[in-house]
């Protein structure tokens, strides 16, 4: 939701990263203030992942211009797991699979890092136990997920939902979710949202990359952009998002060459 | 003939083996990409006094759900360290001992699988074969409690054996770990030679762990002889040395027989640990199922050659060989190589190798978490080990083995 005066999280300035030398984002502009729901729609090859990857610290890509600040502070200097430990996470469009690692040690290791770098508490086994099997009602995720070695086997709706899962343990400030919606069948989709929504609140905020219209009706955003060609071209509210499923994206370029026009 | 005069002939004519045989070198096929340089450069010399260890000494090594135990210290047995039971149902005891209440089959057995020709290394251990571990479960008998046998090299520049016979009669069941520890950063050589007898029906689990210092030299011989519808399975698990050999055979020599080989070498800095295998498949119905990893960091070399040999007759065999092996640097090497020997035409057998790096997707997804990036190689390479030591079927073991893969020593300079 939009607040008034509330905080800004995260401001990237004419962010322009390249991977292998070839350039992907060209000047993107974003500002997302604590509590907001922001949406980035747009086709294939647009730097949509590309984006996700840099904000949480890839090391294939090249920033070469631009800025980001995370509260307040340059995120690009830190390391992947420095940005984790400060609040950032984000849920992975092809999340990873680790076989021969248990999902519980995992989600545990996972938990216990980022406690450890907040000062907080770290759980033992069976204290953590606990609190996972609340989350995982959460997600309606049977126990027996805990058992198996991460992501192995997981069928593309239940690896979204340990990503989930991973979200609503760290408990970030600033979660970017990657196409989380694509390869999912209605139930999954309904229940991941749920999830979302619930570990939404006034402090932290949601960076929702997705491709489809269809998330969105699930998880209502406060603003909608964009992105073509590496930067955001547009800006919108939810009604934005209608009108590019409606119409396709094409129309999008084809305003702004007649705005120019 | 009587066991002593039997036993004296055993070592004199593998004593004129050894005369006749020289120490492989990388010209011999079998040793081609192991060079024994380093432990021909090394002056040995057999213990003199072994060292007086007390209880204490062994403690981080005890095995809670071991009742019986055979400790060696310097190749020497050492009794007050042991713990066995003359009323157990399974006979745990040294050679001597063995002689007088299983004189017949300890004598039937003996030195008459590892007993090839060619190869020095066994002939020079049944050469000094005057003391053995012995274990003899009898026939039907199933045993819960793993039998732990228990090599604690002690001092610097002495070349020990340690020999080993585990006979399981028809139908019984047992488990052993076969443990070779080092009290000592120092070079020393350890020649192990293992015969493992399963009658038919009978199964056996197996775990093998090689902790040896790190400058040590380990070359062992373990040869495993089943009778139909057996089940042997053997976990080996190859953490120290600067040069280790294993050298495993399993002749399943009746039908049905079930042969499981599950390996892990986990080396670093310049460590080189060889695996050489071959399971023989003489008679129809066998299983045979190896999984063979590596992980292989800094300078360190792993090799692994595993031979499967199919005899005729030998129809309906079902077998199947996986070698993976994860180099976590440019200066690691491996060479593995699968060799199938397969003289009958109805049969399944199958191999598959694969070298690889750690991911570096997976590396940035656990960063991602919060992981530093040695933390996350850490759990990635634990992961990689994980398949195999969830094998070892003694659970404290397996326990302290995750811990041991999971700490894991970083580069050795």
């Amino acid at each position: 939701m939009i607040l008034p005066n509330s905080p800004v999280l995260l401001e990237v300035r004419n962010l322009h990263a390249n991977i292998n030398g070839t350039p992907i984002l060209q000047g993107l502009n974003l500002t997302m203030r604590r509590g907001e729901v922001h949406a980035i729609m747009g086709p294939n090859g647009s730097g949509k992942s590309t984006l996700s990857k840099v904000l949480a610290g890839h090391s294939a890509y090249e920033v070469t211009a631009g800025e980001v600040l995370f509260e307040g502070a340059n995120l690009l200097a830190l390391s992947p797991e420095q940005r984790a430990r400060a609040g950032v996470f984000l849920a992975f469009q092809y999340p990873i699979e680790i076989p021969g690692v248990g999902n519980s040690q995992f989600l545990r290791l996972a938990y216990n890092t980022v406690q450890g770098a907040r000062g907080k508490e770290e759980l033992d086994p069976l204290e953590f136990d606990d609190l996972v099997r609340e989350k995982m009602k959460l997600l309606e995720m049977r126990p027996e997920f805990l058992q198996r070695s991460v992501n192995e086997g997981f069928s593309g709706g239940e690896k979204k939902r340990n990503e989930i899962l991973q979200m609503a343990l760290l408990e970030p400030t600033l979660a970017i979710l990657d196409e989380t919606d694509s390869g999912l069948d209605i139930d999954a989709l309904r229940i991941i949202s749920h999830g979302i929504n619930q570990l939404a609140s006034v402090d932290n905020a949601l960076l929702l990359i997705t491709h489809y219209q269809r998330l969105l009706d699930h998880i209502v955003p406060d603003f909608v952009h964009v992105m073509e060609h590496g930067r955001i071209s547009k800006t919108g509210g939810k009604a934005l998002a209608l009108e590019l499923e409606t119409r396709g994206y094409d129309w999008t370029t084809q305003t702004a060459a007649e705005a120019v026009s | 003939m009587n066991a002593a005069t039997a036993l004296k002939t055993l070592r004199s004519a593998a004593l004129e083996r050894v005369g006749s045989l020289a120490v492989p070198t990388t010209h011999d096929e079998a040793w081609r990409f192991t060079s024994l340089a380093a432990l021909s450069r090394a002056s040995l010399h057999p213990v003199v006094t072994p060292t007086p260890l007390v209880l204490a000494d062994i403690v981080q090594w005890t095995i809670l759900e071991a009742t019986q135990r055979l400790v060696f210290v310097d190749g020497v047995y050492a009794p007050l360290l042991s713990a066995s039971n003359a009323t157990h149902a399974v006979t745990v005891c040294t050679l001597a001992q063995a002689l007088t209440t299983h004189p017949a089959a300890v004598m039937q057995h003996l030195g008459q699988y590892a007993a090839d020709p060619q190869q020095r290394f066994t002939a020079q251990n049944t050469a000094n074969l005057f003391d053995a571990a012995v274990i003899v479960a009898p026939r039907g008998l199933s045993a819960a409690a793993p039998v732990h046998l228990l090599f604690i090299a002690t001092q610097p520049n002495v070349s020990s054996y340690a020999r080993t016979l585990v006979i399981a009669e028809e139908g019984s069941a047992l488990s052993f770990v076969e443990d070779y520890v080092a009290l000592t950063e120092g070079s020393y050589l350890t020649n192990s030679v293992t015969e493992v007898v399963l009658g038919a029906n009978a199964q056996v689990q197996h775990t093998r762990l090689q902790r040896e210092s790190l400058q040590a030299f380990h070359i062992a011989r373990c040869a495993v002889t089943q009778a139909q519808d057996s089940q042997y399975h053997g976990v080996s698990i190859a953490l120290g040395a600067e040069i280790s050999r294993v050298e495993t055979s399993a002749q399943l020599r009746g039908t049905g027989a079930h042969c499981a080989l599950d390996g892990l070498a986990h080396i670093a800095g310049q460590q080189l640990a060889d695996t050489h295998t071959c399971i023989t498949h003489a008679q129809a119905h066998g299983v045979s199922r190896q999984l063979h990893k590596c992980i292989v960091a800094d300078a360190a070399h792993a090799v692994f050659n595993g031979r499967v040999q199919v005899h005729p007759g030998a129809q309906k065999t079902d077998s199947a060989q996986s070698s993976r092996t994860l180099l976590m640097g440019p200066k690691a090497q491996v060479n593995t190589l699968p060799q199938l020997e397969i003289n009958a035409d109805d049969v399944r057998c199958t191999h598959g190798a694969t070298v690889g790096q750690l991911d570096s997707e997976e590396v940035f997804y656990l960063q991602s978490r919060g992981l530093s990036p040695e933390a996350a190689r850490s759990l990635l390479t634990y992961a990689f080990a994980a398949e195999v030591v969830a094998r070892i079927p003694v659970a404290s073991v397996r326990e302290q083995l995750q811990e041991e893969v999971l700490q894991h020593r970083s580069a050795i300079v």
